[in-house]
């Protein structure tokens, strides 16, 4: 199983490829929105070269969830509420949430789709299939 | 005037290939409007054409369940200008294709020579999320499925 530099790296070219970015603007802290400047097009295109960079499938939803804030329970004032945190850390258990918990401000969730939550999904997804 | 850039279908084969010809005439106007004193087919309007005929494909392995539209051409090439007189065949391989959408590579050749190819991907709208009712046709109108059937395509072996 490649380790997470090698995960990286082909993540990288995957990303440089759908995004026409250079590779020195992807690190893993890039959000993919606010950094690289994805459009939800490319999210699928992602996923394709995910799937066929790491012959793994990705199911629907699984990497980058959809609905996340079903429910208007779940904001409040531009805030996600505790209800809300409790459903990302559900749906997104591959994104870091250390530092958006301490000011969950909805118009910031886009920041939470990094390089680095990508990596994590492969790197579990391979681990899964190696065991 | 209508907005079809695919003639007939030659084959279509559900999950794999389609092949379609669009015939270029002097009397199309667009042509001497994008390019006056030597008419040719505008490059954006060969990418239209693979784009309907690669749309057609998705949409027929998607057994027509969801409206098909062009999201993204990841790459895109071209050759030799298209004239008057030339019939352009269109030829579609559906590479790879999910819920969501799908990825296909085109490519326009006229007498054998590639004069043009593309990589275009498609995204799968679910009708009600656009507010069409669930028989509804928003990009296979009657006229493309008409299409279609004039053209008689037949299940073809992929080459």
């Amino acid at each position: 199983m490649p380790d997470r530099e090698e995960i990286l790296s082909k993540v990288t070219a995957s990303l440089v490829d759908a995004l026409g970015v250079s590779e020195d603007e992807v690190s893993p802290e890039a959000s993919l929105t606010e950094d690289l400047g994805a459009e939800s097009i490319d999210f699928l295109d992602i996923v394709f070269r995910l799937e066929k960079a790491f012959g793994i499938k990705i199911p629907r939803g699984d990497l980058f969830p959809e609905n996340l804030l079903s429910s208007p329970e779940y904001v409040k004032d531009g805030k996600l509420t505790d209800g809300g945190l409790t459903v990302l850390r559900v749906k997104m258990p591959y994104a870091d949430l250390s530092q958006f918990t301490e000011n969950p401000v909805v118009s910031e969730l886009g920041r939470l789709f990094t390089v680095g939550m990508i990596v994590n999904y492969v790197a579990d997804k391979l681990g899964s299939q190696a065991a | 005037m209508r907005w079809m850039w695919v003639d007939r279908f030659l084959a279509l084969k559900k999950g794999a290939y389609a092949k379609a010809i669009k015939n270029v005439t002097l009397a199309e106007e667009h042509l001497h409007d994008y390019s006056p004193y030597y008419p040719m087919m505008p490059a954006p309007l060969m990418i239209e054409s693979m784009a309907q005929t690669g749309g057609v494909l998705a949409g027929y392995s998607d057994d027509f369940r969801h409206e098909v539209i062009l999201a993204k051409i990841e790459e895109a090439t071209f050759g030799d200008p298209v004239v008057p007189g030339d019939q352009v065949t269109i030829e579609a391989r559906l590479l790879e294709s999910r819920e969501e959408g799908s990825r296909v590579g085109c490519r326009c050749s006229v007498d054998g020579r590639e004069v043009a190819s593309a990589t275009i991907m498609f995204a799968n709208l679910d009708r009600s999320k656009i507010g069409l009712a669930p028989e509804g046709n928003f990009v296979f109108t009657e006229e493309l499925v008409q299409l279609l059937r004039v053209s008689e395509a037949a299940e073809a072996e992929t080459p």
